[in-house]
């Protein structure tokens, strides 16, 4: 009954997705207002139905239904509970689902909060919405219907891939769901303004807190994903240029240009034609990344489902999508008038250097992901990773961090180069005497390591210095949120050097009691005792770890599932202020020995404290702009 | 599946390996005794791709496929083999795919072109958006 109640509410909402499309285009034909009305309560309807499909699909993991067809591939009654609902979307149909969920109920958010738009744009901008999500729920029930029977239900099911089954996986899905999905609100917009013909500096000030919620979202999503992988995989490892990892890499760099070029277009009424295609650009990144992972295109953890139909419809709903709204864009452009234009030295010209930067590097990735499907298409077999994005990506994302460090110091309109230097005296000292003295005391730590702890350095000094010689009190929260997000650059590529310079590894095999140096660190492998868990049995070791005066115990485990049949290491990771002790535990080799795998990382966690800090900068600025916002709006009812 | 007719290819292809086969086991998840050999090994692994698994290199992969080959890796590294004719030697066998690092060819050139294409024309776009010195 519960997955029956979900299809129907799924197909109800792809109904009122049509009807949310036919009131858009009659509210812009003829302006009435009960089409207005109407098209924000439909919006509402829509995301509202498309949660409960949702809710329905996670009510029959949790109660392991195993008469529909997905429980039965997917799960399995003896998981732990966590697992059977995060379950839910641990596959690709449920993935999908919340996909639209998300796509639906971003929709009704923009129905119920946006106030500020004009009202054609607005319908306009939902009446794109719901072409998008109309799209994604036929793709759902014509080749992915979430909720299908199986008869005759067998007695159990097939089970979940044990590496998902991690409590990240309850948490780094719909994060980066939100954030992804959360981006079609900008390219809804940016459709909406082109339709209208309404692309100015109120456009942008309506578009911008949507996209730094999506931001937000992408920001925390990627950090904890880059996270899990980390102590999942077992090999120390936090980012592979992996096709999937590439996939949400990309709508965060889009939208981080946008984010920086939509406050030029809200405070200058400059970039109009940029802003827009940025936007565009971004939620395309988000369905590309969509139809990279879920179309089978690529082998991957990410990919569930290997179906070439799957993956033809993705690819149609993504060319008609992106198509249309490149070939509007291109319909529209000349209206959009060019807006101002700049001096070369001004936080203006700052910010297009930025985007400048920013759209090289997304063009770097997007290359280097594709390049190899294109290749395979001409039959040449070649693949693409670290050592080219590290050489094409990392020399511009380092004069990205020198342009960051700048950019805010540099005043609005029109700047003296005098002045920019002088402020930027602080920061340059920093950056000499930090790369100075890491050479005299560590030695030559190699060049990007080396820069990047240098620029580091430099750039936590520059961002902190717009709060100078301000009342604390006073700066606004956006500013507070662009100095702790900046920072939390700093901070990330800080740890990004560290773990590249300072990283020791040993991999070894030992017999219980011989010690092992890492670091500081000497490690004991004390005993190999038995564990059970809730859905699998495993061996746990027990590392005794001393540096100087400090003992530490380590239980890195191999854990045996049995539904599907698969071993797993467990890592054993122990946090201090300076960094982090990884350790695995390996195979016996049948003479008394264990292999261990060991890392001292100095630092490490550097590298997700600040996109941390970076998601926090983004929350404070989010806060700060919309209470403003809010302030403005009272002062103009009391008015 | 593919995994173990690879294996099986791989053992078939290098009779030295296959004769020798408890030592290659050690190396698969042990390091060379030597600091500046290992990091060699290793800085190789990091971009050599573990065939059979899902875009990971083989330093990475818990794959028997990855560990083969890790130990192969470091069995020539320890005799002294350059890192660059070790490449060559497995990209002659599995072919390009197996390299990270793709070499400049006819194939790769408008990848390597890419990033500087992608600046000039950045560059070039963002000029409309200056004010005309006068």
């Amino acid at each position: 009954m519960i997955a029956e109640a979900g299809l129907v509410a799924l197909w109800l909402a792809a109904a009122l997705a049509l009807l949310q499309f036919a009131l858009g285009a009659l509210a812009l034909r003829t302006g009435r207002e009960e089409a207005m009305l109407g098209i924000r309560r439909v919006a509402v309807a829509q995301g509202l139905l498309a949660s409960v499909a949702m809710a329905c699909l996670i009510a029959v993991f949790a109660a392991s239904d195993m008469s529909v067809k997905l429980v039965v591939e997917n799960s399995h009654s003896a998981k732990p509970m966590l697992y059977k609902i995060a379950g839910a979307w641990g596959n690709h149909e449920g993935s999908m689902l919340l996909w639209v969920t998300i796509l639906g109920l971003a929709g009704g958010a923009v129905a119920m909060l946006e106030h500020r738009l004009e009202e054609r744009t607005l319908a306009a901008t939902l009446g794109a919405q719901a072409l998008i999500a109309a799209g994604f729920y036929a793709f759902l029930l014509i080749a992915s219907n979430p909720f299908a029977r199986l008869w005759p239900a067998p007695a159990d099911g097939l089970g979940l891939n044990p590496l998902l089954q991690d409590p990240g996986l309850a948490f780094h899905p719909p994060t980066l769901y939100i954030g992804y999905v959360g981006l079609s609100v900008a390219f809804s917009f940016a459709v909406g303004a082109l339709v209208t013909r309404d692309v100015g500096a109120v456009f942008a000030k309506a578009m911008r807190p949507w996209v730094l919620g999506a931001w937000i979202f992408l920001t925390l999503g990627i950090t904890a994903g880059s996270y899990w992988a980390y102590y999942e995989l077992g090999w120390g490892g936090w980012w592979f240029w992996d096709p999937v990892e590439n996939a949400s890499l990309m709508p965060w760099l889009a939208a981080t240009a946008l984010l920086h070029s939509v406050t030029v277009l809200a405070t200058r009424d400059g970039l109009r034609a940029w802003t827009v295609m940025l936007a565009v650009v971004a939620f395309s990144m988000s369905m590309i990344g969509t139809f990279l992972v879920r179309s089978g295109i690529l082998t991957s953890v990410h990919a569930f489902a290997v179906d070439p139909t799957r993956g033809a419809f993705i690819l149609a709903l993504l060319l008609i999508y992106i198509g249309g709204a490149l070939a509007l864009f291109a319909l529209r452009v000349g209206t959009v008038r060019q807006g101002t234009t700049f001096e070369l030295l001004s936080r203006e010209g700052g910010l297009v250097l930025n985007n400048l930067l920013l759209t090289v590097i997304l063009g770097i990735v997007l290359i280097g992901t594709l390049y190899p499907l294109v290749a395979a298409g001409f039959g040449v077999q070649l693949s693409i990773g670290a050592p080219f994005f590290n050489k094409a990506a990392g020399p511009i994302a380092l004069a990205l961090v020198i342009a960051m460090a700048a950019g805010p110091l540099i005043r609005w309109r029109r700047d003296d180069g005098q002045a920019v230097l002088a402020q930027l005296t602080y920061p340059t000292a920093a950056a000499c005497f930090s790369g100075a003295g890491l050479v005299v005391l560590a030695g030559w730590i190699g060049l990007l390591p080396l820069l990047g702890l240098a620029l580091s350095a430099g750039l936590a000094v520059a961002s902190v210095l717009p709060l100078v010689g301000r009342n604390l009190r006073r700066t606004p929260m956006f500013t507070w949120g662009m100095v702790v997000a900046h920072l939390g650059i700093a901070v990330s590529l800080a740890g990004m050097a560290c773990d590249a310079a300072f990283t020791t590894e040993r991999l070894v095999a030992v017999r219980p009691g011989e010690p092992v140096r890492v670091g500081p660190f000497s490690v004991t492998l004390v005993g190999i005792a038995p564990v059970l868990g809730e859905n699998w049995s495993g061996l746990e070791g027990r590392l005794i770890a001393t540096r100087d005066d400090d003992t530490m115990v380590l239980r890195p485990q191999q854990r045996f599932f049995a539904n599907p049949p698969t071993t797993t290491s467990e890592t054993a990771i122990r946090t201090m202020l300076d960094g982090q002790l990884y350790t695995v535990l390996g195979a016996a080799d049948g003479q008394g020995r264990w292999q261990l795998r060991l890392w001292w990382k100095p630092w490490v966690t550097l590298i997700w404290l600040g996109g941390a800090l970076i998601a926090l900068g983004g929350a404070l600025s989010l806060i700060g702009r919309v209470a403003r916002d809010r302030r403005a709006a009272l002062r103009e009812i009391w008015a | 599946m593919r995994g173990a007719a690879l294996l099986l290819l791989l053992i078939v292809a290098t009779p030295a390996v296959a004769n020798t086969p408890l030592p290659s086991q050690r190396l698969a998840n042990t390091e060379l005794p030597d600091p500046a050999q290992e990091a060699r090994a290793r800085g190789l692994m990091e971009t050599l791709r573990c065939l059979v698994c899902q875009g990971q290199s083989i330093a990475d992969s818990d794959a028997a496929m990855a560990g083969d080959m890790r130990a192969l890796v470091r069995q020539r590294v320890a005799a002294g083999e350059e890192s660059g004719a070790i490449r060559s030697w497995l990209v002659s066998r599995y072919g390009d795919y197996v390299s990270y690092d793709p070499p400049l060819s006819r194939a790769t050139w408008p990848l390597y072109l890419a990033p500087i294409a992608l600046l000039l024309i950045g560059v070039a776009l963002a000029r409309v958006s200056f004010r005309r010195r006068r």
